[in-house]
C-alpha cells in the first residue's frame, strides 16, 4: 500500500478554496482521494471501520473549512451543505461526513442534521456507515433505543465492537438482554456465539471485560 | 416437485435464476415489496419500484413459465424515514390491483414508534382491501419483535389465518403457532433457517399452516432453497405429498384468500415483448428488434 498519508500541499490548497468559495465543496469533497491521497489513518484500517482513513480526515478538514467560511451566522446553510454532501455522496463520502459530524459547531441545526444522518446510516447495512455512525462522540445524539439497536446491528454486520465509541460507558442491562436473545438464537440454530456477543454480555453483567 | 415460493425478491435476481427455478419446479411466486439494500429517499422511488413489481417483473417471470404475484407495502425499515412514509397515501391505488395478493412486507425492524404506526396503519389497509398480510419479523431482538407483532395483529381484528408471520426460527415458532397465524420460514444461508433445521421443526409440529420460502434477494441467498428443503424432507422420510403440501398447497391456500391468485400454467420462453423489450434480445431477435 502506497497511501497512508495525506499530501499537505494539496489539502491546504483545497481548504483555502473552500474558505474562499464555500459552494466549491460540492465538487472538491468527492475528489479528495485523487487530489490528497488514500489509505488507512491512525487506526491502520483501510476500510475506515476502526477509525478514519486519510480521505476521511481530509474531508473533515474541508467540512471544518466550510464551517469557518460560513461563520456562526449561517447554521442552516452549513447544515444544508453538509446534508447535500451526504445525500449525494457515495459510501466513502457518506462515511467521511459521518466522521466529520463532531466538527460542526453546536446548535439546533447541527443537532437535527446529526440525528437525521445517524438514523440514515443505521437504517442501511453498510458496515462502513454503521461503524462511522457509532464511532464518534456524535453518537451521543442517538437515543438509548436507537443506540442499542445500532450496537446489536454491529453483530449482524461484521462491524467489530472496537469501532463503537464509548461502548463500555453506555452499554446497559437492556442491551445485555438483547445480546442474550441473540446468543440464544445462535445456539438454538446450532451456530457459534461470536466473541463480540460474549463481550457485550460480560460488559452488561458487570463483569470485567476479557 | 411443484413449488410456490411465497417470498422471493426477483427484482434482484437474473434470468438464469428464473430458468433454474423453473427447472427445479417453481411455477408461481410472491415478491413482497422491501428495500433496495440501501435506503430510498422519497416516495417516487417506491412508485417506480411498485410499478416494476406489477409490470416488468411479472412479464419477465412469465417468459420463464412462472406466475409472478406481489405484495405491496411500506417496509418497516423505511417507515422510519419521514421522506418515505408519505408513500402510505398512495398505497391504496396499488392494493387495488390485480396480481397484488397481500400487504407486505410490514412489521418491525428496530421496533420504533414510527414502525409501529406504519404497521398498524397497513394492517387496517389490509382489512379494508380484503388482503392477507405478510409480516417480516426483525433480525435484532427477534423474540420481542415477534411478540409485539402478534399483539398488533390480534388488536387489528384481522383473522390470524390471513396473516403470515415470516422469518421464524426455533425461538419464535411456538408463539406464532399458538396465535393461529400462518408460519413462514425463510431458508437463507447464515442468518435464517437451513433445510435440515426446517425438517426438524416440521417433524416436531407437523405441516399444518407452514410455508417455506427462499427470501432470495441481493444478499447471499439461494432461490432454490425451497427445492433444497423439499429434498431434505424426502431424505428424512416425508412423502411427496407432504412436500407438495408445504411447498405448494399451503402457500396457495394462504394467498388464495386474496381472491387474486392466477395459477394457470404458462408456456415458458413464449414470445411477446414488454414495452418493446423482449428480455431475450439477441438470442431470439424479433423482426422489429
Amino acid at each position: 500500500m502506497t497511501g497512508g498519508t495525506a499530501a499537505r500541499g494539496p489539502l491546504d490548497g483545497l481548504v483555502e478554496r473552500v474558505r474562499r468559495d464555500p459552494g466549491a465543496i460540492g465538487a472538491l469533497f468527492p475528489a479528495v482521494g485523487r487530489t490528497v491521497g488514500r489509505g488507512p489513518g491512525p487506526s491502520g484500517d483501510p476500510d475506515g471501520i476502526l477509525g478514519p482513513t486519510v480521505q476521511d480526515e481530509a474531508r473533515a478538514a474541508l467540512v471544518s473549512a466550510l464551517a469557518a467560511a460560513l461563520g456562526d451566522g449561517a447554521p442552516d446553510r452549513l447544515a444544508e451543505e453538509v446534508e447535500a454532501l451526504y445525500r449525494f455522496g457515495d459510501a466513502e463520502e457518506k462515511r467521511a461526513v459521518l466522521r466529520s459530524l463532531p466538527v460542526l459547531p453546536d446548535g439546533d441545526a447541527a443537532s437535527r442534521l446529526t440525528a437525521g444522518l445517524l438514523a440514515d446510516a443505521l437504517r442501511g447495512n453498510d458496515p462502513r456507515l454503521i461503524a462511522a455512525a457509532l464511532g464518534t462522540p456524535a453518537a451521543a445524539a442517538l437515543d438509548d433505543h436507537a443506540w442499542r439497536h445500532g450496537v446489536l446491528k454491529c453483530l449482524f454486520s461484521d462491524v467489530p465492537l472496537d469501532a463503537v465509541h464509548g461502548l463500555g460507558d453506555r452499554a446497559d442491562a437492556e442491551l445485555g438482554r438483547m445480546a442474550a436473545g441473540y446468543a440464544a438464537e445462535r445456539e438454538a440454530a446450532g451456530r457459534s456465539v461470536p466473541d463480540d456477543a460474549r463481550r457485550l454480555l460480560s460488559l452488561t453483567h458487570g463483569e470485567t471485560e476479557a | 416437485m411443484r413449488i410456490f415460493d411465497p417470498h422471493v425478491h426477483m427484482t434482484s435476481r437474473t434470468t438464469d435464476d428464473y430458468r433454474r427455478m423453473y427447472d427445479a419446479g417453481v411455477r408461481a411466486l410472491v415478491e413482497p415489496a422491501f428495500w433496495l439494500g440501501q435506503p430510498r429517499t422519497n416516495p417516487g422511488s417506491f412508485h417506480d419500484y411498485f410499478d416494476g413489481l406489477i409490470g416488468w417483473e411479472r412479464f419477465r417471470a412469465s417468459r420463464f413459465g412462472i406466475r409472478h404475484h406481489c405484495a405491496i407495502a411500506l417496509n418497516p425499515k423505511e417507515a422510519n424515514d419521514p421522506r418515505c412514509a408519505e408513500v402510505l397515501r398512495t398505497l391504496p391505488r396499488y392494493l387495488a390491483k390485480d396480481g397484488v395478493v397481500a400487504v407486505g412486507e410490514v412489521g418491525f425492524d428496530a421496533m420504533t414508534a414510527d414502525e409501529e404506526k406504519a404497521f398498524a396503519h397497513q394492517l387496517s389497509l389490509a382489512a379494508e382491501h380484503g388482503l392477507p398480510v405478510l409480516v417480516h419479523t426483525p433480525h435484532r431482538d427477534k423474540a420481542a419483535g415477534t411478540r409485539r407483532t402478534l399483539e398488533l395483529v390480534a388488536a387489528s381484528g384481522i383473522p390470524p389465518e390471513r396473516v403470515l408471520v415470516d422469518h421464524l426460527n426455533e425461538t419464535t415458532v411456538d408463539m406464532v403457532d399458538d396465535s393461529g397465524c400462518t408460519l413462514g420460514f425463510s431458508i437463507y444461508p447464515d442468518t435464517k433457517m437451513e433445510p435440515e433445521r426446517m425438517v426438524r421443526i416440521l417433524q416436531r409440529r407437523g405441516l399444518d399452516r407452514v410455508v417455506v420460502n427462499s427470501a432470495a434477494d441481493w444478499g447471499h441467498s439461494d432461490p432454490l432453497a425451497t427445492a433444497r428443503t423439499g429434498e431434505a424432507m424426502l431424505r428424512s422420510g416425508f412423502t411427496r405429498d407432504d412436500v407438495d403440501r408445504v411447498l405448494w398447497r399451503n402457500p396457495v391456500e394462504f394467498f388464495a384468500r386474496s381472491g387474486r391468485l392466477l395459477l394457470q400454467e404458462l408456456a415458458p420462453y413464449s414470445g411477446g415483448a414488454f414495452a418493446g423489450n423482449s428480455i431475450l434480445r439477441a438470442q431470439h431477435a424479433e423482426p422489429d428488434a
